[in-house]
């Protein structure tokens, strides 16, 4: 199948007064149609920057794309000029964002919201525009859209909001949805929702997601492929199975075994021990090295290519090496609900 | 929004005739007589003509018959100037004051809000910068200083405005421009502070995610949310203006309200102080009025709070 995305060797970084900040260092992914890859990882892990670099929205200055290739059916984003990058964004790559009560302009009307996108990439007269905002917001599972169109963002709750958001970035059908944190911000309740919404509306339009999120939880409900990101680089990818069943670098291990379980015993919450690496000053070697239990004296001098297990799963780690010691996965890392 | 400006107006009145009644007690103690030659005069003179203009009676009396009087209109006759109804000599140079205070107004509101927009998008800049000096200098230098260097420069040297009274359209130049220095110093600082703060908002991104044009989001999400902080403080600064354009009209010669006052003040002129201070205050609270119906009109959350 052919990558409608694909991310070669991604590199942000930001210009601080404290110097350099490399937030992603060499980010490799590839999305195809109609499929939902996860990024996960921590906070600081480069993850939204890496969404926001997709979409043309780093800040710059500060922030400022350091090199590497971000290929939409074929062509480097990273070329196009700000006019065209604006042609894209919303029409062929949208957002959702994670906080839906701030995320919509509270002097505005939703539907005037929705249409502006719609005016813009598909050159719809107001009129047409406002219809089709009522039709997104019926397929967003509004109820009474027609009176809706008409009021503002506080007249809604927050998962209201949120499927507002979903409409205005789903308004022009793009092929790539990004969604960063979605459910974040929601009620659990809510979330369940707001996800399966997420899926009937993938089905009908065949966009491709990519989901960014730290809730593992999220991913096991939508994803196909997982990315798991550590100190701007992925440290290892995979389908969903291949992630929850059969992780191999030891941040996914710590990852998954840090998730709640319902029929864990033991009260206590399993957390990774220390903070992720100050990305002024990144590790020569692998940025997990100085958190993780295996560590070996190679891991802090060199980063580990990627391994490769299978067709699908790929993992920067020298546990994998022929040469290192076999080192089981802890059996902490059953998935929830097991 | 209907039972939100009834009730605003509502708080309009009440507040109106608070500020009567405490005008009305706090100019009884303000020392001497209305009378030129109250030192030359007997007790007995003055007794009369205490009686005559009803200032012998109890204070409560007064206060009544003023209101009264006040309700149909009549604010009393001046002393200063025999027998001239206090609503004529306002009437006269009212206008003036108002017209030069609106001009000044309009801009100061044009120019601060072009600064600050300016600056707050440019921000860090030699741009953000240069607005800011203006900005700083305008609210730190008086307006008189102001005054009278326009004057000088381009009043006595290179001649291109005319440097005092009140008769042409090239009249109003100069002290319109003096006036508006704070106004466009002020409306530039907020407007920039709170396009910064706009610009960094969540849905500022959505809006770029969209994909509309930077000139689209600047003039359709950032100046609409911006602008709410800042109609708040045109209220207080058109009063500002109004009272503040007191020294202004001296240094142009220019017949307004702001001199009067002051005169009558000096010369226990009550009627006068009276009505001046009524017009000053109705203006004052009817402004804040206009202000308020404003905010809600542009911001919706405002708006349906109070109609609910």
């Amino acid at each position: 199948m052919k990558n409608i995305l694909e991310l070669k060797d991604l590199k942000v970084s930001f210009d601080t007064f404290s110097g350099e900040v490399q937030a992603v260092r060499g980010v490799n992914l590839t999305l195809q149609k109609g499929e939902t890859l996860a990024i996960v990882g921590e906070s600081g892990s480069g993850k939204s920057v890496t969404s926001k670099a997709i979409m043309g929205l780093i800040p710059s200055p500060p922030g400022r794309i350091k090199g590497g290739e971000i290929n939409f059916e074929g062509k480097n984003l990273l070329n196009y000029s700000k006019r065209d990058m604006q042609k894209i964004r919303g029409k062929e790559i949208s957002m959702i964002f994670q906080d839906p009560m701030t995320a919509l302009n509270p002097t505005m009307k939703i539907g005037a919201q929705i249409m502006e996108g719609l005016i813009k990439h598909q050159s719809m007269s107001k009129k047409d525009a406002k219809q089709r905002a009522i039709e997104l917001l019926e397929l967003v599972g509004i109820p009474n859209p027609t009176a809706r169109v008409e009021q503002y963002p506080h007249q809604f709750s927050g998962g209201m909001r949120q499927r507002v958001v979903i409409a205005i970035a789903l308004a022009c059908n793009p092929k790539v949805l990004i969604a960063d944190e979605p459910t974040t911000a929601l009620d659990v309740t809510i979330q369940a929702q707001i996800l399966d919404l997420m899926r009937d509306l993938q089905e009908k339009m065949e966009t491709a997601i990519i989901l960014i999120t730290h809730d593992l939880g999220v991913v096991a409900n939508l994803a196909q492929k997982v990315a798991v990101m550590y100190g701007g680089k992925v440290v290892e990818t995979g389908t969903v199975d291949e992630i929850f069943y059969n992780p191999k670098h030891p941040y996914t291990w710590g990852l998954l075994s840090s998730m709640p379980k319902l029929h864990n015993h033991s009260n206590k919450l399993i957390a990774i021990p220390g903070t992720p690496p100050d990305l002024s000053d990144p590790p020569k070697g692998c940025p997990f090295a100085a958190r993780c239990p295996h560590a070996m004296e190679v891991c802090t001098e060199y980063m580990p290519d990627y391994f490769e297990e299978s067709d699908t799963q790929k993992t920067a780690c020298w546990l994998l090496d022929e040469r290192a010691p076999k080192v089981k996965p802890p059996a902490t890392i059953g998935i929830g609900g097991e | 929004m209907i039972r939100y400006i009834l009730q605003r107006f509502g708080y309009m009145v009440v507040t109106f005739f608070v500020i009567v009644t405490l005008t009305f007690l706090s100019m009884k103690l303000l020392p001497g007589t209305p009378y030129r030659n109250a030192a030359k005069m007997t007790k007995e003179q003055i007794a009369n003509l205490n009686a005559t203009y009803g200032l012998d009676k109890p204070i409560p009396v007064q206060y009544l018959k003023y209101v009264g009087n006040m309700l149909q209109g009549n604010l009393g006759e001046s002393f200063q100037y025999d027998g001239r109804p206090v609503t004529q000599i306002i009437g006269e140079k009212f206008p003036i004051s108002i017209e030069l205070g609106v001009e000044a107004i309009i801009l100061g509101v044009v120019v601060g809000l072009l600064l600050g927009i300016f600056a707050g998008l440019k921000r860090n800049t030699i741009w953000d910068y240069s607005s800011m000096v203006i900005a700083v200098l305008g609210i730190s230098i008086p307006s008189f200083i102001f005054a009278a260097l326009l004057q000088y420069w381009l009043g006595v040297k290179y001649q291109i405005f005319p440097i005092a009274y009140w008769e042409t359209p090239a009249n109003r130049i100069l002290p319109a421009i003096s006036l508006s220095t704070v106004v466009i110093a002020t409306v530039a600082r907020f407007m920039r502070t709170e396009m910064v703060e706009v610009m960094q908002s969540d849905y500022i991104t959505t809006a770029e995610a969209k994909g509309i044009t930077t000139m689209q989001i600047i003039f359709k999400h950032s100046i609409r949310n911006a602008i709410i902080p800042v109609i708040t403080i045109l209220g207080p600064l058109f009063v500002n203006i109004i009272t503040g354009s007191l020294v202004i009209e001296k240094i142009f010669a220019i017949p307004g309200i702001g001199e009067q006052f002051v005169t009558s003040i000096y010369t226990n002129d009550y009627p006068m102080i009276m009505g001046t201070t009524i017009i000053y205050s109705a203006m004052f609270i009817l402004i804040i009025f206009i202000v308020d119906i404003l905010y809600g009109v542009i911001d919706p959350r405002i708006r349906l709070a109070g109609g609910k």
